[in-house]
């Protein structure tokens, strides 16, 4: 019996979001008296491989496979379910990514497992019960759910659990799926990635967001100058989308991306309670306006009444001479 | 083209969430139940696709009585017909299951659902129908096209970037902007909702794998550090020496 825990891989390193699954996944072992393995496809160096030691993997069984290094759900959902036959998992975790929540789905189908997705905390493991906690409403409540399968699938919200670092190594060993061709008939016709050198929004710590308040595309260089001395993700509200002032990927809220970084930065934007479900689970949330009602400073925890153009180039500046 | 569309009954965008005393169910008092947002991007453009191929859409929902407005909404929008699964939807796998039976019987060419329901957030229902069917999801989709009458061309969203799938009918799709402009039903769709089908089906019985045992609602912040414009650069020095994000 052991906690399964799939990790993504991008450009060959271990997604950050992985390795908050890799963590939680080391700690619901250590909790059930088990051990985590992780399992890892696709292009993935052997150094980040083995680094998962430092989140608690004792092994990863690596599928090296180079067609998966583009999600095929079929092909993936065979290579887990073979690792979870493998290991007799028990448990298994997921980053609540589109790929987790799309392959926990189907594997709880297949295995006959429970599943929870959008999961915030470690379960309840006490009297044989396995109770998580996810979050439901948009972020306005939490339900406490009880997993009744015998196999317990788990995708983590992202940004909430804190990855340690404690200087392991993992074993690494060959798993090979014998994957057929016809495994691969849903591959993507092409992958696009978004032209950036910044930084991902749903994995950022820290995100600067702007709104109507900002009254123009062209002013959107003062989003992203504060961003790049932070080293954060760009996001917006949903009209600035709408209005093609922003691609719609960088659209949070309701209907949008929900987005729960450290630090959110609100720019110009009111604060709709549509808007605030996507971002609402931020840990430290600072709202710029010039409005001194806006809706937003009541979900605020530092504040500016003031007026964009003004008190952007200021915080730029801040940001710029802090060493980092 | 035989085109399903999944709804699900949501709180209205901007209600306010309770809970029942003991915390284990959500208080229905005073909330305006509305068709799910993304839900609505998947009717549609299911629509805008009968109406360029031919066809019939059906809205289906998992639901008790209390549904039916909404159902009558969507066949207002649009819809031919409707079923609903008299049933209160216990968890995601129970929805899948009774999805899934309905499908089995009446073999479409596409199911299109939501993103994710806003009450449940599960992100889960539209794989597990794929997966009940054998068939293939394409989940979250922000584009769906035609090439022929047997495939189709689906954007959708990957973390940092998108994904060009094409797929043969039948398919799982999910939606979410910008696949399609909402449209708000006029006095004539209103009009003739009221005598298009809404068929009432009994569940199959199905496992449920998931028990929603109480609710809560996030800790209340703590209120806000007002910061003069003037000394805007305070607002740095605080995120890192005060709040430690920076
Ligand atoms: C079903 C549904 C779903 C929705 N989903 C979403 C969603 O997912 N995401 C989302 O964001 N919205 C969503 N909305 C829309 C939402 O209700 C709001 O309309 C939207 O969030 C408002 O965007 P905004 O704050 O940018 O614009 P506004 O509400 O116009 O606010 C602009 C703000 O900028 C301030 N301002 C103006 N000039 C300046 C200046 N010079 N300096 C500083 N501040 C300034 C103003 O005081 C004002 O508070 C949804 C709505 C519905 C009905
Ligand atoms: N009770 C229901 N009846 C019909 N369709 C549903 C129901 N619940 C969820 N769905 C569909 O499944 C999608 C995903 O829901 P969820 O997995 O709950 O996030 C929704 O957008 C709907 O299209």
């Amino acid at each position: 019996m052991s906690v399964l825990v799939f990790v993504e891989g991008l450009n060959g390193e271990i997604k950050k979001s992985s390795l908050e699954a890799a963590t939680y996944g080391s700690q619901v072992a250590q909790q059930l008296g088990t051990t985590a393995t992780a399992v890892a496809i696709g292009e993935v160096h052997q150094e980040a491989l083995t680094k998962l030691g430092e989140q608690g993997i004792s092994k990863v069984l690596y599928d090296g496979d180079a067609r998966l290094s583009q999600f095929v759900a079929d092909a993936y959902v065979k290579v887990i379910a073979k690792a979870a036959g493998q290991e007799s998992a028990k448990v298994l975790i997921f980053s609540n990514s589109n790929i987790g929540a799309a392959i926990g789905a189907k594997l709880a189908v297949r295995l006959n497992g429970s599943l929870a997705t959008n999961v915030t905390e470690l379960p309840k493991t006490d009297g044989g019960s396995f109770t998580v906690t996810r979050g439901v409403f948009s972020g306005k409540a939490f339900a406490e759910v009880a997993l009744t399968g015998d196999l317990k699938i788990i995708a983590i919200k992202k940004n909430s659990i804190d990855i340690t670092n404690s200087g392991g190594t993992a074993t690494v060993e060959t798993l090979a799926a014998d994957l057929a061709d016809s495994d691969f008939v849903g591959a993507p016709k092409e992958t696009v990635m978004q032209e950036s050198d910044g930084v991902l929004l749903p994995e950022a710590e820290i995100v600067v967001s702007g709104g109507r308040g900002m009254k123009g595309p062209e002013n959107w260089h003062l989003i992203e100058d504060l961003a790049s001395a932070l080293g954060a993700a760009t996001a917006c509200s949903k009209p600035v989308s709408d209005m093609d002032w922003r691609p719609h990927h960088e659209h949070v809220g309701q209907t949008g991306i929900t987005v729960s970084p450290n630090l959110y930065i609100a720019i110009g934007i009111s604060g709709a309670i549509q808007h605030l479900a996507g971002v609402n689970s931020s840990k430290v949330i600072v709202v710029i306006n010039k409005d001194p009602e806006a809706p937003f400073f009541k979900a605020a925890d530092y504040g500016i009444v003031g007026d964009a153009f003004e008190v952007v180039p200021k915080l730029i500046e801040a940001a710029k001479a802090l060493d980092k | 083209m035989k085109i399903l569309v999944c709804i699900s009954n949501v709180p209205d965008t901007t209600a306010k969430i309770n809970f029942t005393a003991d915390n284990r169910e959500f208080d229905k008092n005073g909330v305006q139940f509305v068709i799910n947002p993304w839900d609505e991007y998947a009717l549609t453009r299911a629509i805008e696709l009968k109406e360029a191929k031919g066809g019939t859409v059906t809205v289906l929902n998992v639901g008790e009585a209390d549904t039916e407005p909404n159902i009558r909404k969507a066949l207002a929008i649009g819809a031919d017909d409707a079923i609903r699964v008299n049933a209160f939807p216990k968890d995601s796998f129970f929805v899948a299951q009774q999805i899934a039976a309905v499908a089995k019987e009446n073999s479409y060419d596409i199911i299109l659902m939501g993103k994710e329901s806003i009450d449940y957030n599960g992100s889960q229902v539209h794989n597990m129908v794929g997966e009940l069917l054998g068939i293939p999801s394409v989940v979250p989709a922000f584009k769906l096209d035609m090439v022929d009458d047997a495939t189709a061309r689906l954007e959708r969203e990957i973390e940092g970037g998108k994904e060009v799938v094409e797929v043969k009918l039948p398919f799982v799709a999910s939606a979410q902007q910008p696949m399609a402009e909402p449209r708000i039903p006029n006095m004539r769709g209103i009009m003739t909702a009221r005598t298009k089908p809404l068929k009432v089906a009994e569940p199959v019985s199905a496992d449920v794998k998931a028990d929603y045992i109480n609710y809560s609602k996030p800790e209340k912040k703590g209120g806000v550090k007002m910061i003069e414009p003037e000394n805007a650069g305070e607002l740095i020095t605080l995120l890192r020496n005060e709040a430690k994000v920076l």
